[in-house]
């Protein structure tokens, strides 16, 4: 415990600007920063000796659908060297809507973030490959783990558009006329 | 069997052409290999040595919807597998019988959401229902025991056996024979 207080110390001294707030719940520390600090913040906990966050557990996002900065992007990471874990978030507006892509300090965010830009509709600057990833890429109906997304989507899931009898000949291409 | 009359003495049984070819096909029903969720692992139950599902003739468990003649939609059925299942469906030879397996390939269950088809008698159609979440081995079987009845009474000659619809028909009611 009083390890995880001496990431959260090393990180208010090295961030005193960015880091928003420090909250501690049950041996979990979590460390909310500035959006625009979040790169910085990400590669310092992966590459400061004594710190050496080596691995990414998870990336996920919620929606406060109430709230001006709407979403929240959460990051847990683990040490495995020191065998401690710490979780940062940021916060951004709908109309933002984009933040900075940490796949380029741990490559295992890459699927986890593509999966917030197909539910949530989050856009990571800097991501090598931003694509739905479990959705369909021609889905339209927007993102559907957002709180104002109707629970049962806008009809994708009852058309079937393998069904429709295949389309009538094509008009006559310049080909075939004489 | 209806029309059948045993001669004892001869050892002889005569019967319909008819019921002949529709005896020979309930007995051996080659399912397709295709689980979509825990209701597969019922279905893998159902062909274990406890409750061999050989036992009614269809044991042999196709890879290849060339080879099948009855998909057992066991499982959850998404949207984005639906186009995958009716292309299944479509290579399997005729006669070819689907068992709904389960409350989720029945009707969506629970899962009332934007990705869950609501049954998946909306894009192919279904012979036999078997209720259950999941349906235990005993039920399937059940199910299987029904479908052998309902191919007994299938016509084989001059009547038309397709029990396809035709492609981009409204889905909904089963089809089928009677």
């Amino acid at each position: 415990m009083n390890d995880l207080r001496s990431v959260a110390e090393r990180l208010t001294q090295r961030f005193p600007q960015d880091v928003v707030a420090v909250a501690e719940f049950r041996g979990d520390l979590s460390v909310t920063v500035r959006k625009s600090a979040l790169l910085t913040v990400g590669r310092f906990l992966k590459e400061e000796p004594g710190l050496e966050f080596d691995y990414i557990v998870h990336v996920s996002s919620v929606d406060y659908p109430t709230e001006p900065e709407r979403f929240e992007v959460v990051y847990e990471v683990y040490s495995i060297r020191h065998r401690r874990r710490i979780r940062f978030k940021t916060r951004l507006s709908e109309a933002d809507g984009e933040i900075d892509s940490l796949s380029s300090v741990w490559y295992g965010a890459n699927f986890m973030e593509r999966e917030i830009y197909d539910m949530m509709g989050i856009r990571f600057h800097g991501h090598p490959d931003l694509r739905r990833i479990l959705m369909p890429d021609e889905y339209d109906e927007g993102f559907p783990l957002r709180k104002d997304f109707p629970l049962q989507g806008r009809g994708w899931r009852d058309t079937f558009e393998f069904l429709e009898p295949p389309a009538s000949p094509a008009a006559p291409s310049s080909k075939d006329s004489p | 069997m209806t029309a059948e009359r045993f001669s004892g003495e001869a050892g002889l049984v005569t019967l319909t052409l008819e019921q002949a070819v529709n005896w020979a096909r309930k007995g051996s029903l080659w399912p397709l290999s295709f689980g979509l969720a825990c209701c597969a692992i019922e279905m893998m139950t159902a062909v274990s040595s406890r409750y061999d599902i050989d036992r009614y003739g269809a044991g042999v468990f196709r890879a290849s919807p060339r080879q099948a003649d009855l998909m057992i939609v066991s499982g959850t059925v998404c949207r984005r597998m639906a186009p995958y299942i009716r292309k299944v469906y479509d290579q399997m030879p005729e006669p070819r019988y689907v068992i709904s397996m389960g409350s989720c390939a029945t009707s969506g269950n629970i899962y009332d959401s934007y990705s869950v088809v609501q049954g998946v008698d909306r894009f192919v159609p279904v012979d036999i229902y078997v209720p259950g979440c999941p349906p235990t081995p005993e039920a399937l079987f059940d199910g299987i025991l029904k479908l052998q009845e309902k191919i007994m009474r299938q016509k084989v000659f001059g009547a038309k056996t397709v029990t396809a619809p035709p492609r981009g028909t409204p889905q909904g009611a089963p089809q089928g024979v009677p």
